[in-house]
Order: structure tokens, then sequence, then C-alpha cells
């Protein structure tokens, strides 16, 4: 049987979520029968694959390079889930919404250090003005809601995606 | 003068990349470590009730929210001015030892075990926890198992594995069951199993590493790390100790609230990451390492029987003070052997059943600071309020942060060790990697990271032409 590519991105996330996932603990040796994780933070891809079946994003959209990111992965994805709070509403990376990005840089690298007092420039990505959910930037397939989504929950769902059902996400959910 | 990119960084807790400038002749000129994304909590929690923050902090990391839930909890224990309940410090010390457990076996079993076990060289595609699992499953599951048994303990006392609101300013928020300690206990000597069999399989392969040892991160820097008065390991209370790369102690005891005395830190053009220094040697000759290789350097020993095999036997074979960076991972599986110690010896204690946990007060000082050792290293949070309990100042010095100067010199010497620019491949880029792995960076507590583990390698010139790509597929 060929198995079915699964991805996991994570963007302005703690990584809880994809915790969350491993917390499935040894069910992950049968759903690895099942699947190839092709991309995400346990695997040493390279660039995104074309094809791929399921994506679970895990974190808002906070910088330049999370946006070019989510825009590929939607192009090359067939089923996107929002996976966690962050990704579905903003949550905690949103938190900084109502400061400018020049004052937070400020607080952070100028105020904030004794030595250098300088806000990092070179070769690294710029912040978005704000952290903003998925579904502004993308069109996301299912919202896994939770911080972090149940463990159960994302079980679910993969299951029932590999078994060609509509997962019924409302099943398992958790909000906060 | 040519430039090569691996962005990101594989197989880390979060997101970084680095950049390798060769000369001419294909020699590495100069690296750069950056990382690559930044949050704001500093920022961005003033004016929240300071019993919040622990809370907001804990969704700086999820593989160790335990560790901001505890030091913001004690910050707010200094706000608040209260001595918690024993039982309480008991119960916090437990929880934090479970995550010990589970993040030491994250980072080990799913996060470098394919360098390993599958080989620095082995095929990108498989080489990762599903490879493991495929050809050495019986690893695999002892992986599984031991970071199961640390959080189930913290979903036993917080019924939560990600994120409990469970650790409070005051102490914690519901006492252990007793049913709980006994299902504990009855886990235990099958963990201490894992424990022990991952060590000695450790311990045998290390001699198929002698050029990674030799030149992974093993220029000399001086260590930090908590420690009690007899100089034993230290992970949830406990001053700082300073030891030099010769291994005298330079500055010892230094309690929370006097960090900023002998803890600078500055700001780099090229990462989002700070990099803290110790204060009297200056930035950047005050590099100094944390984490499990700087606690078992600072320490004199760890204080528990079986650890204490492990900790001799650790300096016989790498000297009183260890540099080698790639001895993190031997310096997590002999704290992993502590944390399980420590956790029998908790729940062999009665007091640990007692339900007076938690103390109350309102605003009785308008400062606090929590430190404690994170997996990772040291960890502070830093709080300022007003008089209604407001925050309006915040300093967090995280883990990652006191090694990024070490990080930066130790992609510098294995990059000038494995690369030959003449004739890159893949295996030379991944032991650049691996040399990040070891210390087990939390990107994603040091700024916030995004994690993605794709990795593309991009010769390019100075003017930026792209000359080679290399594809890990």
């Amino acid at each position: 049987m060929k198995k079915v590519k699964v991805a996991t991105v994570w963007l302005d996330g703690c990584s809880g979520c994809h915790m969350s996932l491993l917390d499935m603990d040894a069910a992950i040796i049968s759903l690895a029968r099942k699947i190839d994780l092709v991309y995400g933070p346990l695997v040493d891809a390279q660039e995104f694959p074309e094809d791929v079946d399921v994506t679970l994003v895990e974190g808002a959209v906070s910088s330049q390079d999370d946006l070019n990111k989510i825009q590929k992965i939607r192009q090359r994805t067939h089923v996107l889930i929002s996976l966690g709070d962050c990704a579905v509403t903003g949550n905690v990376p949103a938190m900084r919404n109502s400061i400018p990005v020049q004052k937070l840089l400020q607080r952070i690298y100028v105020d904030g250090a004794q030595e250098g007092k300088i806000v990092p420039c070179d070769r690294v990505p710029t912040l978005l003005k704000q952290a903003r959910p998925l579904r502004e930037f993308v069109k996301v397939d299912l919202c896994l809601p939770g911080c972090p989504p149940p463990s159960k929950a994302i079980f679910t769902v993969i299951n029932d995606l590999l078994d060609g059902k509509k997962p019924d996400a409302n099943r398992k959910v958790k909000f906060g | 003068m040519k430039r090569i990119t691996i962005e990101p960084v594989s197989r880390i807790e979060g997101h970084a990349k680095i950049t390798i400038q060769l000369d001419d002749q294909g020699h590495v000129a100069g690296t750069e470590f950056h990382v690559t994304q930044v949050r704001g909590f500093e920022k961005f929690t003033e004016g929240h009730p300071f019993y919040e923050m622990p809370g907001i902090t804990a969704r700086i990391c999820g593989i160790c929210p335990i560790s901001h839930l505890l030091a913001a909890s004690k910050a707010c224990d200094a706000i608040m001015a209260v001595r918690i309940p024993p039982a309480a410090k008991k119960l916090r010390e437990l929880a934090h030892f479970a995550q010990i457990v589970q993040s030491h076996t994250l980072s080990f079993f799913y996060l470098s075990a394919p360098d390993f076990l599958l080989g620095m060289d082995s095929d990108p595609a498989s080489r990762n926890v599903l490879g493991v699992i495929a050809q050495n499953p019986e690893l695999a599951r002892d992986g599984i198992e031991l970071r199961k048994f640390g959080l189930q303990i913290i979903e036993g006392l917080a019924q939560e594995r990600v994120h409990p609101a469970w650790i409070v300013p005051g102490g914690v928020a519901s006492p252990l069951a007793g049913a709980t300690r006994d299902r504990i206990l009855s886990e235990l000597p099958a963990a201490k199993a894992i424990a022990d069999r991952t060590i000695r399989f450790f311990k045998g392969a290390l001699d198929n590493y002698k050029e990674e040892i030799e030149f992974f991160g093993s220029a000399p820097t001086m260590y930090a790390g908590l420690v009690d008065r007899k100089g034993n390991l230290q992970l949830y209370d406990g001053g700082l100790r300073f030891r030099s790369a010769a291994g005298e102690v330079v500055e010892d005891h230094i309690p929370a609230e006097e960090y900023a005395q002998w803890i600078g830190e500055a700001s780099l053009r090229e990462s989002y990451l700070k990099a803290p220094f110790f204060k009297p040697q200056g930035f950047p000759a005050g590099v100094y390492r944390v984490g499990p290789l700087g606690r078992l350097n600072a320490a004199d020993q760890c204080g528990t029987p079986d650890a204490d095999v492990e900790f001799r036997e650790f300096h016989q074979r790498f000297g009183a003070v260890a540099h080698s960076a790639f001895l993190y991972h031997y310096a997590r599986l002999v704290e992993i052997v502590y944390a399980l110690e420590r956790i029998e010896m908790l729940l062999a204690d009665p007091q640990i059943l007692e339900t007076h946990v938690r103390a109350t007060a309102g605003v009785n000082a308008l400062e606090g600071v929590g430190m404690i050792e994170a997996p990772r290293g040291t960890l502070i949070h830093h709080y300022k309020v007003n008089e209604e309990g407001a925050i309006t100042w915040v300093n967090l010095i995280v883990a990652t942060g006191h090694n990024n100067l070490a990080i930066g010199r130790s992609v510098q010497q294995v990059s000038e060790h494995f690369i030959d620019g003449t004739r890159l491949t893949e295996g030379m880029l991944n032991r650049v990697s691996a040399v990040v792995r070891a210390y087990d960076p939390c990107l994603s507590c040091s700024t916030h990271a995004s994690g993605l583990l794709a990795m593309t390698i991009r010769l390019l010139d100075s003017d930026g032409k792209l000359l080679d790509e290399l594809a890990t597929d």
C-alpha cells in the first residue's frame, strides 16, 4: 500500500503542539507503518516536497519567512490543518500585536542589552507588523484548537484521514 | 570568497541557520550561527498581573513548560515574599525531575539518536526517529517509554502533559494523591532499567566517535550551574557557580537576585538570540557553557549513589573538566540516572503527600527573581511590578542563550575540521548541524523559533551567486 505523505510545520509557536503529537507515545510505531513523514522538525528533509497529502501547521504567521513558507506549503498540500490555538487564532504570539515592531525590538536588543545594543539585521528574517492566524493568509481545511490540542484529538484526525473519512474535529475539541 | 548556508539546522528544537564563509582555496574563513525568530515576551507581558506570568511564559516552550512555570513561580514567590509549604517545594521538584527525564529523552532518542545509530553520513531521508524505529525498534521503544514515564508523572500531578496550570505562585495547585505516588513507584524500576541500558549502550559506542569528541566544540570555556552548599548538583534551588576552564571555582553560591552583577547580555547583528557573558571578563571573552555538560563540570558530585558512579566515570574518562560538546549527550544520560534517583527519594518521603501545598499573599516586594536549572541550563526570570501587582519590566535569560557564544565557536571549529569546500558532502554539513544538536538548543525558549527541519545547502560566491547546491534527498 502506498504510504500517505504527512508533513508537520512549526511557525510562531512553542512546539507544544508537536509535543502533543508525540504524546501518542507508542502509537507512533503503528502509525509509522502507514505514513511517510516527509517534512517537519523531526526529520532531515530538505525543501518542502510537492504533493503532500496532509500538513499539520503549528504556530502563527509572524515573520516574512513564515509567510513565504505557508504560501508554498499551501500550494503543495492537499489537506492543510491549523494545529493548535496559535495557528487557529494567533493566541500567545499575537500578544505582541498592539506594540509597534520597532519598539519591541528596541526594548529587547537595545534597552535590554549591556553590550552590542543593536537590533539584529544581518541575515535574520523581518518580523511582520502582527502575528496572525493561518487562515488570514491561506485556505485552511481543518482547525484543531487547543493549547495544545489533546494528543487523542490529533491522533483521531490523522487516523480518520488515513481511513478516508472526513474528520469530526469536534469530538475531542478543547479550548485553551 | 564563497558562502555556504545551512538552513534550517535540522532536528533541533527551533529554527536556526548557519552561514559558512570559504576562502578561495575552499577553506573555512568564518562562520555565523543565526537564530531566526523573536517573540517579545519581555515586552508584551508589561501591564499583566504578575500571577499570570507562569501561564503566559509557559507558552515560551512546549518542550519544557515546567521550567518556565517554575522560574516564573519562584519570581512570583519573591514578589509575594512567601516561603512555600515544604510539600509544595517537593512537588515542584518532582515535576521538574520528571521534566528532565522527558526532555533529555526527547533530545537523545528522538533528535540525536538518528546520528549515532544510523550514522552521520547515512541517508538523510531516513535519518530520523522513524528510521530509528525501523532500524532499532528496541531502542526506539525504550525512548518512547522513558519519555512517557516522565510525562505521565507530570500528567498525574497536573492533569496535563503540556502547559499544565498546576505550578502557581505560592506553591502548587493540588496535592499528590497516594495512588498516583504508588503508580509512579511501580513504574520506576522499568524506567531505571531503560536509563541503565541506554547509558551502557552509549558508553560502549563512544569509541566510534573519537573524532567527534576531539573536534566537536572542544575549545575550553568556563562552565556554570546551580550547586548546593556542599557542591552537589542542584536543579531547583541552590546558588550559581562558575568554574574556570582549568577547574577552579571562580564564583560560588550566587543567589538568584544577584545574577545581574555577574551576567551581562550582548546583542548580535546576525542573530535574534542575545549572547550572555560573564561580566568580570567582558564581552566576548566571558564565554561560558551551561546545561548538562556545564552542570557536571560545575558541580563536585551529583549527590545520589548511582549518578555519582556515572559522574566519577565520566570525569575519569574525560578529565576533571570535560570540554567536548559531544559529551553533552553523555552528561544528559548521567542526569537521567540522577533524576530517576531523585524521583524515587522524593516519593519515599511521607511529606510529599501533605495537603497544604500553597501559600497565599499579595504584593509584598516590587521585584522578584526566579532561577532554576532547566533541562538545557540555567533559567532566570526577573520581574518588576507596581503596587497593584502589574508587571512593569521583565528580563528573561534562558538556558540556550548562555550557550550562544559557545555554540557559535563550536560551529566554527567543526566547520574548520570537517568541511572541505572543494568537495562538499551532506555528511560534512550534517556534522555542523550535529554539533548544534549536541547542545540540544531550545531556540523555542531562547526567542521562539520556527523549527523546520529541511536542510538546503547552497554554495554562494561573495556576490550571492549560486555556485553549487546540495540536495539532501
